[in-house]
């Protein structure tokens, strides 16, 4: 008998999750969460403030504690697993990673627009100097066609990135169009490829099984399908679909159920799923953090939070533009003014 | 007054943007612009508006020193570290575009005075520029308690230097926050956006201050814009002030201002607002200086300045 293909999984509802809850985990919560799914043999277990480190601002909410307590408690728990964090340059910088590397992260994955690899360079740089395993993000990967994300990817790789990632922040993408990517980063580096799904079309365990068939061999989860937008893809539902597809992961079906069931989905505020402004986000390819400031923009300004997000759209905004937000809900408020005056 | 002759150092895209700048200048004269590299466009086009031109770099231009009294350095942070001490030995004042900070950071209307008499002054960062007059147009009115931007500039004017280093724009710019700007605490937040066309630079303002009149900071916020347009002609507010009070803050107020950049197009793009107001910011200390070398008063400040 084939040996079976084995397939890494990084959870991470302890840091794309955090958007859900508007990045007000505390600690305690931080540990027991992260103690169930190292119980339930998740390989990877990122922590981080949703934007990343240094992503508590006014600009994208500010977390409730400091992220130092939150690596702390997470790293005091891990023990067979790995700690990672999410640091996006140009938000967060080398002091964070340093921070992160200190209290026992282990993997430091360093995301950038798509297009915009080259400014990811020295903190991959002091990741692996630090002996992390770095792990190239490129977001938004709608945003570029497949031949200027094998670039990119490659660009990574050069700077001594260990996996180069396809990350789907505005789950925009379909599995035709996520198969072209992952095949093109394929093609181009010879480290490994992983893929970071959102849900907002309903495609996060599709398009996460057509990254796999094209040879993607790191898949991003949420439990509960935590996650900015409509949530990521669900950790627990991929690990079941895998296991049935004749797959190998390192994950405990049931405990990682139960992590979901018993120790995530009591602390949600609401269930993540697809609403309208997050259907639209895949719809028209934006950004899944800028839901919530989206959703409260609307109902500051008496707009349709999809005219925001439409509108932001057609702006070319990317991730991070979360400042954004509120002009263009102004603007639209304005604008409504106007007309009802006419 | 006789015009204060000027140097500039590097005939790259700053410098040469500068070089154009300068020849409006009412108070100084580029008379000299050095590069590196013998065919460069930068030192043609310097040779056609008349300068004087060396490809030979700082001992090219420390060879013509009777023809100038300021250089603006538009090299590398690396180079400039180089040439700071010889310039120095030379008995010239430099504007320091690049993110070397040999000497202090200045910003035009804030904090510009307090180093006049400076051989050495750095302008800080873009976002900086672009951002601390209107953080300490709130610290004029309120006590403020935090200060946060966020730089948005067109990735097709972000350099090589800057791509690389992007740390150094996040750090240099939260420090000029709290040490310029006057905030206890300060974060910024750079973001390359490659959309074609090129979007504008926009910065977004964010402050935290303790209760005040909303409509004090309003007009001291429109009077520092209203300043800053004085030499930055294309700086501007995109959207009205939004002033909140803060939710669970006492009565603390959360203040946000939309800017938008947009150069002037002398020789780079218009898009680059972001190394227009480099530029620009850099001509308004150079004429400051000019000001009191002309007037005689330089070593006066000189000697205030290392009381």
């Amino acid at each position: 008998m084939s040996e079976k293909t084995f397939i890494h999984i990084v959870d991470s509802t302890l840091r794309d999750g955090s958007h859900a809850l508007s990045h007000q985990f505390v600690a305690e919560q931080v540990a027991r969460i992260a103690k169930g799914l190292d119980d339930a043999g998740v390989e990877v277990i990122e922590v981080s403030h949703g934007d990343g480190l240094g992503g508590s601002t006014i600009n994208y909410g500010f977390s409730k504690q400091p992220e130092v307590e939150w690596l702390k408690a997470a790293s005091s728990v891990i023990k067979k697993g790995k700690l990672a964090i999410l640091l996006l340059p140009g938000i967060g910088t080398k002091e964070d990673l340093k921070m992160a590397g200190d209290v026992g992260a282990k993997v430091a994955r360093i995301a950038t627009h798509v297009t915009e690899a080259d400014i990811s360079e020295q903190h991959i740089g002091l990741a692996k100097k630090m002996g992390m395993k770095a792990v190239g993000f490129l977001m938004m990967s709608h945003m570029a066609p497949p031949e200027k994300l094998a670039e990119q990817g490659k660009l990574m790789e050069s700077y001594g990135a260990d996996v180069v990632y396809v990350v789907d922040s505005a789950g925009a993408l379909l599995p035709t169009t996520v198969r072209e990517r992952i095949r093109a980063l394929r093609n181009a580096v010879k480290v490994d490829v992983g893929f970071h799904g959102h849900n907002n079309l309903s495609m996060a365990v599709a398009n996460s099984l057509a990254a796999i068939e094209e040879g993607a061999r790191w898949i991003d989860g949420c439990t509960c399908g935590m996650g900015a937008g409509s949530g990521n893809t669900a950790t627990e539902v991929l690990a079941a679909v895998l296991d049935k597809m004749g797959y190998a992961t390192s994950i405990d079906l049931w405990k990682i159920m139960d992590v979901a069931e018993d120790l995530v989905k009591p602390i949600m505020l609401k269930p993540v799923r697809i609403g309208k402004a997050s259907l639209t986000m895949g719809y028209a390819g934006i950004y899944s953090s800028f839901l919530l400031h989206a959703e409260k923009a609307a109902q500051q300004f008496g707009v349709d939070s999809r005219d925001i997000l439409m509108e932001i759209g057609r702006r070319k905004a990317v991730g991070g533009q979360e400042d954004m937000i509120v002009e263009v809900a102004m603007a639209l408020a304005e604008k409504k003014k106007e007309s009802a005056r006419a | 007054m006789e015009k204060v002759r000027v140097a500039i150092l590097g005939s790259g895209n700053i410098g040469t943007d500068l070089m154009y700048k300068l020849k409006r200048s009412q108070i100084l004269v580029p008379t000299v612009m050095v590069g590196i590299v013998p065919e460069s466009e930068g030192l043609a086009l310097a040779r056609k508006e008349g300068l004087t031109t060396t490809h030979e770099g700082i001992h090219g231009l420390l060879a013509k020193g009777q023809l100038f009294d300021i250089v603006f350095e538009a090299t590398t942070a690396k180079a400039h570290r180089e040439h700071a001490p010889l310039l120095r030995e030379a008995g010239k004042v430099v504007v320091d575009l690049t993110p070397a900070a040999v000497g202090p950071y200045v910003v035009p209307l804030v904090n510009l005075n307090e180093h006049l008499g400076e051989p050495n002054v750095n302008m800080v960062s873009c976002g900086g520029q672009a951002t601390i007059p209107m953080v300490h147009s709130l610290r004029q009115v309120a006590p403020l308690e935090y200060a946060e931007i966020v730089a948005t500039i067109a990735s097709k004017s972000a350099g090589p230097g800057t791509r690389q280093n992007i740390d150094e724009f996040t750090d240099t710019t939260a420090r000029g926050l709290e040490k310029i700007g006057g905030a206890p605490r300060g974060k910024a937040i750079i973001i390359l956006n490659p959309a074609e066309p090129p979007i504008l630079m926009r910065n977004t303002v964010f402050g935290l201050v303790e209760d005040c009149d909303p409509e004090k900071l309003r007009r001291s916020i429109d009077e520092m814009v209203k300043r800053v347009q004085q030499y930055v002609a294309g700086y501007r507010l995109r959207a009205k002030p939004l002033i909140e009070d803060l939710v669970d803050g006492g009565h603390k107020k959360k203040v946000t201002l939309y800017i938008e950049v947009e150069g002037v197009g002398d020789y780079l793009p218009k898009y680059a607002g972001n190394l227009d107001i480099m530029t620009s910011a850099a001509v308004k200390v150079g004429e400051e200086i000019a000001k009191h070398l002309a007037a005689g008063t330089w070593e006066k400040k000189r000697a205030e300045a290392h009381s």
